[in-house]
């Protein structure tokens, strides 16, 4: 409560030139029949200034009592005039103001109305988004004078719509006809709402023509933003797909190793990011908003660690044997599973988001990018970017390529492919650490976090193709984008289960999936 | 000119190998009546107080895992003879147990919750009547047929695709994990007519007899015992026969199969079918001895469960997967009782454990050891 009424001191500051408040418009506000009060505190926001605003707020936090017919301020058990602003004891007889809903109702409007006209861009976005539905034309000359004084291009775009919005309540038919105008311009889901309203109120001819004619400018560019809003969050799927089929590509892809603990390598990365982020809230709670960064190197060893550990204590042996290995690294993943039960418990665990990746950039009205999801998009072109000059570029890479194509070969070259099996499982296992820490940030971090991507993450290897990157990204941003539009057309679980069946039909086409490698193997 | 005299070539082939030995015979025999006539015995006419008395948890655990020993003989079918890794055993399991539990919900009548003639959950969600999927769910004889169709049908048509393409390998068995979490989503959305989340549950009777009854249970429970032997001696016939040596050819080099003039799709396409079904009638037994089917039963770790089995008795021996199926579910019950957070650390063990030490599992091991005895004399 006393940040609402610091807010309200801090609007104060606005209004210097505005009348005062009287002693008779308090009295009226706060005491009598509700009808009676309402058009007092109307009034009253038309010539507000200050004090207005701190007994508003103070009204609406019911902070406001009745002393011998007087209203007070309550603020820290003493009485405050709201008027003369003298400080006196608050005496036990003292009476609660009551405020119905229509009341209370009444009150928010008024504040944010007269918040319009605050210092805050913040506290005046908010104010407008308030606002916006239940204008009329009383507030007009306000907005007005809001809209003279906005500089910022963001809210004064608001600000017009919220002034077309009031104008369409006018009994003035050229002003309705200027509304319905104005109102094509925008590109908000609540001028939709808003115009559909009016059009069924509104009796001229000529002013509901232009009514239907600004309905449907903004429903065709709100269908836009629909249409780029279900390309982006494809988009955002398709790259977290990507970040965990990339894993999965070079372990499955290039060693041929079934992994089926992958989504559990992909939990462990995660619950490193929720270490590190206990770690900086205890250690270093000044820079929290880092974690993040220290927490992706730490993902990745975490899981790369363990990833080596697998190769070297299970998966060497089972070279050769896919179905095997298959079915080993299944009793890996559940092991881990209950590991991470029994260490951190059954439940899911919070993992934060820092401050700079939380709230969005907006494209148009009903259309904003969140920063997490577009931190993670550029994330995971980052980590496809990295792999690929590892894997095309460094002396590790082109051992894994040597002993991937010809493994006696390579050996006999001085190669120790045993050793670059490890490397390589690791490097694999550690993207997937990377991409836990990636899906910590958007969803839910707990034990099942893996099982939930197994399946998806396969399909993306199997389209893609095995044995090279390329395949993997087209595959992992093309089921990522088609998932995401047949679910806005069918549903999730269906949009699921089409994109499952159309998986199983394409490989009747392409067994070997988008890129094939070349090679005259009858067994390929 | 000289002239060649031309023998022509015979052809020795082995003699086909008897269905089982006289000592199989006596094993099986001896199973037979350990099953249909001991345990009901134990169970009904020994008084509870006794000794000798088998109790009603134990006979339920065992029709239980009798249940799962026949989805692992199935799988070995597939996995061990034909080399072809299912992970989506667990889908044909369930549609048996669904085609089943049709039937059941349609027997409980009237007496369910909202007294309607529809199933409570088709109330609920205020139905009118029943979905066409449900139109021979009244019928016993439909029932029994649809246990064996559903899974066979969606089997072949799967399998066929499947084959024709040359999938093969651990990509087949990605597709088929693929298929049991897709057919899971379905089954899970109350739109698709199989209860939702919630399933069937709650019978009342089967052939218009009361379910609970002790002697009901024994009936399924010998019903069970015979099913599964009889399984048992049909995979021995399929894989001594000419069609099961080429199953065993194609899962060891199929090329080589292909090159030699057949074609291995029939072969795997039969075989997968078959192994389908046979899980579908394992599903039918389940449901009404256990009360209950739900989604859950088509989660993919359900299907990689069958195949742990399987491996843990040891692969295309016929009788291991039956061993296999007893030994981890016993340990699960065991296990999930005493030591519930240990558990899914044994299964783990027991899955790395068997694939790197026991490739042969329990029973080659066995094998193993009676080979080493006889070299020691």
């Amino acid at each position: 409560m006393s940040i609402r009424i610091f807010l309200a001191l801090a609007i104060c500051f606005v209004f210097g030139n505005a009348h005062a408040l009287t002693p008779g418009q308090a009295k009226a506000i706060a005491i009598g029949e509700g009808d009676a009060r309402i058009e007092a505190l109307r009034a009253a926001v038309a010539g507000a200034d200050d004090k207005t605003v701190t007994f508003i707020q103070a009204l609406s936090d019911d902070a406001v009592k009745v002393v011998a017919g007087n209203p007070v301020i309550v603020k820290d058990d003493k009485a405050v005039d709201p008027v003369s602003g003298t400080e006196t004891a608050l005496p036990d007889s003292a009476e609660d103001v009551m405020n119905n809903n229509r009341m209370r109702g009444e009150l928010d409007t008024a504040l944010a109305s007269l918040k319009l006209l605050s210092t805050d861009p913040a506290v005046r976005l908010d104010a407008v988004k308030t606002l916006q539905g239940e204008v009329d034309e009383s507030k007009l000359p306000l907005i007005d004078k809001a809209f003279a004084q906005e500089t910022v291009p963001d809210i004064k775009d608001r600000l017009g719509l919220l002034r077309a919005a009031a104008l369409l309540t006018s009994s003035d038919k050229t002003k309705r006809l200027e509304a319905a105008k104005l109102l094509a311009e925008s590109s908000q889901a609540v001028t939709k709402t808003l115009l559909i309203e009016r059009l069924t109120m509104e009796a001229d001819v000529q002013v509901k023509a232009a009514l239907q004619f600004s309905l449907s400018q903004v429903e065709s560019r709100l269908a836009w933003g629909d249409r780029l809003g279900a390309i982006f969050s494809g988009i955002s799927l398709g790259s977290i797909l990507l970040l965990v089929a990339l894993g999965l590509a070079i372990t499955y892809g290039l060693m041929g190793v079934i992994n089926m603990a992958h989504g559990e390598l992909m939990m462990i990365g995660a619950y490193a990011t929720y270490v590190v982020q206990g770690l900086f809230q205890k250690y270093a709670p000044g820079a929290f908003d880092w974690y993040l960064v220290a927490s992706v190197p730490v993902a990745f060893l975490a899981s790369a660690l363990v990833g080596a550990a697998l190769e070297r204590g299970v998966i060497r042996f089972l070279y050769g044997r896919p179905l095997e290995t298959l079915l080993a690294t299944w009793g890996i993943s559940l092991m881990l599973m209950q590991a991470v039960r029994s260490l951190f418990g059954a439940q899911n665990v919070g993992v934060e988001n820092p401050s700079w990746m939380s709230g969005g950039v907006q494209v148009l009205g009903n259309l904003s990018l969140p920063y997490n999801r577009l931190v993670i998009v550029g994330f995971a072109l980052a980590v496809l970017g990295g792999v690929a000059f590892l894997i095309s570029k460094t002396r590790l890479g082109l051992f894994v390529r040597g002993v991937t194509q010809n493994r006696p070969i390579a050996s006999c070259m001085g190669v120790n492919t045993a050793r670059i099996d490890t490397y390589a499982f690791a490097l694999g296992s550690g993207i997937a650490g990377l991409a836990g820490c990636a899906l910590s940030q958007v969803g839910n971090v707990g034990p099942d976090l893996g099982q939930g991507y197994i399946v998806d993450s396969f399909m993306v290897v199997v389209l893609g193709g095995v044995g090279q990157l390329a395949g993997t990204v087209y595959a992992a941003l093309g089921l990522g984008v088609l998932n995401k539009f047949l679910e806005g057309w069918t549903g999730a679980v269906l949009a699921k289960i089409a994109v499952l069946v159309f998986i199983i039909i394409f490989i009747q086409k392409r067994p070997q999936g988008i890129f094939a490698m070349k090679g005259r193997s009858a067994e390929a | 000119m000289s002239t060649t005299t031309t023998t022509t070539p015979t052809l020795i082939l082995p003699s086909r190998a008897p269905l089982l030995t006289r000592t199989g015979w006596g094993a099986w025999l001896a199973a037979l009546i350990v099953l249909c006539a001991l345990v009901p015995v134990l169970n009904l006419a020994v008084p509870a107080g006794s000794v000798f008395h088998l109790s009603d948890f134990a006979v339920a655990l065992v029709a239980k895992i009798m249940c799962y020993a026949i989805c692992a003989l199935a799988m070995d079918l597939i996995w061990g003879y034909t080399g072809i890794l299912s992970l989506g055993h667990g889908l044909f399991f369930a549609l048996g147990g669904y085609a089943m539990g049709m039937y059941l919900m349609r027997q409980i009548g009237t007496d369910g919750n909202y007294k309607s003639n529809l199933p409570d959950f088709m109330v609920f969600l205020d139905w009118k009547e029943l979905p066409w999927h449900w139109t021979l769910s009244d019928s016993f004889i439909a029932t029994l047929f649809l246990v064996v169709a559903v899974p066979g049908l969606v089997a072949f048509v799967f399998g066929y695709f499947a084959f024709r393409s040359r999938i093969k390998g651990v990509y087949f068995s990605i597709i088929t994990q693929a298929m049991t979490f897709a057919a899971m989503l379905l089954f899970f959305r109350n739109e698709t007519g199989f209860g939702g989340n919630n399933g069937f549950t709650d019978f009342k009777r089967i052939l218009s007899i009361p379910i609970a009854t002790p002697s009901m249970r024994m009936t399924l429970f010998v019903m069970t015992s015979v099913t599964l032997l009889l399984f048992f001696l049909l995979g021995r016939w399929l894989v001594n026969a000419k069609f099961g040596r080429v199953l065993q050819a194609v899962r060891d080099a199929e090329t080589r199969v292909m090159f030699s003039g057949y074609n291995p799709i029939g072969y795997k396409l039969t075989i997968w079918t078959i192994s389908a079904m046979m899980c579908g009638v394992a599903g039918a037994l389940y449901v009404p001895q256990v009360g209950i089917i739900n989604p859950s039963e088509m989660s993919p770790a359900n299907s990689i469960e069958i195949a742990i089995w399987a491996a843990v008795g040891g692969r295309a021996t016929l009788i291991g997967p039956i061993v296999g199926a007893f030994i981890v579910n016993g340990a699960k019950s065991w296990l999930t009782v005493t030591y519930p957070e240990f558990w899914l650390y044994f299964l783990g063990a027991l899955f790395i454990g068997v694939t790197r030490y026991l490739p042969d599992g329990v029973v080659g091991l066995f094998k193993k050891l009676k080979g080493l005895k006889g070299v020691a004399k």
